[in-house]
């Protein structure tokens, strides 16, 4: 409608500079997405926490936007040594070595310990109940194989623009990866 | 069995307890089954799939052009409002007010300024596209397609005019807030628009106490003032604006013409709708206007001059964001506590930094030299956005009729209906109704004789 009036209208000053402005505008715009576009061949990033750097400091577990947390402890099963008294499921010095909850180091008992055969047990992770706080990773690090350790679960990580656990690590563990690789994962025993 | 397991485990905590992240681990040699145990493989669960980003961009493309069409052709504030109920749903509470545009200028600067750093295709749209749609017909995203204006829009129940002083004040803010959200992401690569979104705590239902009191806060006021984020702080909607300053097509109240009823005026809340303004009668009169302008010319380059000297001076303390500056700053400081027996998350960034100093001073260094790059450049804009408001100030634009401003109106549609020429339009009144609904616009002047209302002189 306005357009019409305009045409028969002599163009008034307001008017040719709001179009020079608009003309400009679209050009920046359109420069701004042909930068954008040259790095468009670039993966997507997602936020992960790298395993050699992470400090176990039990943020993970308070500082995501999401409670429970999207950290969640993975375990690399051929990194593990199956040991009877594991570092990473029983308290420091523990009455016995059953799975009573008040021998469990897991304050969730999110660790589910099975009898492999002797003395072998295996250890695997509830992710529906684990909240991420690393006490186990600390211990399995600190005294065993570090075949636990954390990781940013990508089915619940909402990839925040700026991930607020990353903001509050200690250990600056955490990075942006590609999306095609989005773990940083243990794998298996190196020597020995 | 278990009594060696014990002791074992004691020696083990005796001397390895101080050890550093460094230290071995690997060492026990797993097991070889003789039952033949298959070991389980480690998931790798897959982040969200493509198609649901693609699935996104679909919806807000088709949820804009449903907005311009409601707004430009419909003209129907019910369809605006239903639409933007819908937007409230799927960006709000399905997708966590995660993706949105708002943040968006932050991962552009980000990509401009670090190299590593790509903007995602989804983010790259959602940046463009509402832009681009506000240069040719306004706001309609800030109508209907973005969640915080829709809740803030529903939430609406009892307006209250905010005085013209107080709105040109505070209508520097969202420039203000854009140039802070760009500079820290350019800067530090942090993200403080979407750190301090006071919406988005509510669309995912947890939060920060603080942030969690400072959406309450927004959410009380906004039943009050309309739309206080979008009108006073949204960094997106500072870029939509000056798009829509100069967009093809605006939103008009009336459909032929004015009666200058002020009935509009009235129907909205967020103060957009802008009274006529007759040309001087005498030229004389704009003498005051047309020194105070010059002055302000004049003066622009030394206000930007001095707000980027400040600005360079603020972004010292403001490094101190980062969280590597701020550990060389605890590592540097000579009266740091000594590390507690149990240590805490900071204590162990400490030792981090104990371990390997050089790293993280260099690392550091080069944070502060960026910030104070960024420092000039954001307090230069400061100091442009408030000498270009102080010359918008001395300005007069002439209006023959009721108009909303081009930057300032939201396209939600609350006028059209209470416009009697549009009722008279829609066939719900006789052009009898209406008085001085006969279109005699060419010849009268702008204000017409009947204009009913208390003069007001404009600025």
């Amino acid at each position: 409608m306005a357009e019409q009036e305009n045409r028969s209208a002599p163009v008034t000053r307001r008017d040719f500079l709001r179009q020079g402005s608009r003309v400009a505008a679209l050009t920046g715009l359109g420069g701004v997405a042909g930068l954008l576009a040259s790095k468009l061949k670039a993966e997507t990033l997602v936020w992960q926490i790298d395993p050699a750097k992470c400090l176990r400091c039990g943020r993970c577990a308070t500082e995501c936007v999401l409670k429970p947390s999207a950290v969640k402890c993975v375990h690399a099963f051929a990194l593990c040594g199956y040991c009877e008294l594991c570092t990473g499921y029983f308290v420091p010095e523990p009455n016995e070595l059953n799975t009573a909850a008040e021998n469990q180091l897991c304050p969730v008992s999110a660790i589910k310990r099975r009898w492999i055969e002797d003395p072998y047990y295996e250890y695997t992770i509830d992710e529906t109940l684990c909240i991420g706080c690393g006490k186990c990773v600390e211990g399995c690090h600190r005294f065993g194989n570090g075949s636990l350790f954390l990781q940013v679960r990508h089915n619940l990580c909402l990839n925040c623009n700026e991930c607020s656990i990353a903001r509050a690590c200690p250990g600056d563990a955490f990075r942006r990866v590609p999306v095609s690789q989005p773990y940083l994962l243990k794998t298996s025993y190196s020597h020995g | 069995m278990t009594m060696r397991g014990r002791s074992f485990y004691s020696l083990m905590l005796s001397g390895a307890a101080a050890a550093w992240n460094a230290v071995a681990e690997q060492r026990f040699p797993p097991p070889e089954f003789e039952s033949g145990h298959q070991l389980p493989v480690t998931t790798v669960p897959p982040p969200r799939a493509l198609w649901h980003e693609y699935a996104d961009v679909a919806v807000l493309l088709l949820c804009l052009g449903l907005a311009c069409y409601f707004v430009y052709r419909r003209r129907s504030r019910r369809s605006v409002l239903w639409l933007s109920v819908f937007s409230l749903i799927y960006f709000g509470f399905y997708r966590k007010g995660c993706i949105c545009p708002i943040g968006a200028p932050q991962n552009v600067a980000l990509g401009f300024f670090d190299p590593a750093y790509a903007v995602p295709l989804v983010v790259a749209v959602f940046f463009i596209a509402p832009l681009l749609v506000a240069l040719f017909a306004g706001r309609t995203f800030c109508a209907a397609v973005c969640p915080h204006g829709a809740l803030q829009d529903l939430l609406l129940v009892k307006p209250v005019k905010v005085p013209s002083w107080i709105e040109t004040g505070l209508s520097v803010l969202p420039y203000i807030y854009l140039g802070a959200g760009v500079f820290f992401a350019a800067a530090g690569s942090a993200f403080v628009i979407c750190r301090y979104d006071p919406f988005v705590p509510f669309f995912r239902l947890s939060g920060g106490l603080t942030m969690l009191t400072v959406g309450a806060g927004f959410i009380v006021v906004s039943m009050f003032i309309g739309r206080p984020y979008c009108r006073f702080l949204c960094p997106y909607g500072a870029l939509l604006r000056l798009a829509s300053l100069v967009s093809k097509w605006r939103v008009r109240i009336t459909p032929d013409f004015c009666t200058k009823c002020r009935l509009c005026e009235e129907s909205c809340p967020f103060g957009a709708i802008r009274e006529p303004v007759p040309p001087p009668a005498n030229p004389v009169e704009l003498a005051p206007d047309r020194r105070r302008l010059g002055l302000f010319l004049i003066a622009m380059p030394a206000l930007i001059a001095v707000f980027a000297f400040i600005g360079n001076r603020v972004a010292a303390p403001a490094a101190l964001v980062h969280p590597t500056v701020s550990l060389a700053e605890r590592y540097l400081d000579p009266a740091k506590p000594p590390p507690p027996k149990v240590p805490t998350p900071d204590s162990l960034a400490l030792e981090r930094a104990d371990h390997d100093p050089a790293s993280v001073l260099s690392d550091a260094a080069r944070i502060r030299r960026r910030f104070s790059r960024a420092g000039w450049w954001f307090g230069g804009l400061v100091g442009l956005v408030i000498g270009v408001r102080l010359i918008s100030l001395t300005l007069r634009p002439v209006r023959a009729d009721y108009e909303p401003d081009r930057g300032a109106c939201f396209a939600c549609g609350r006028c059209f209906m209470s416009c009697p020429n549009e009722r008279v339009r829609l066939g719900l009144l006789s052009p009898s109704e209406v008085p001085g609904a006969e279109p005699a616009r060419s010849n009268t002047p702008p204000v017409a004789a009947g204009y009913i209302g208390k003069p007001k002189t404009a600025v």
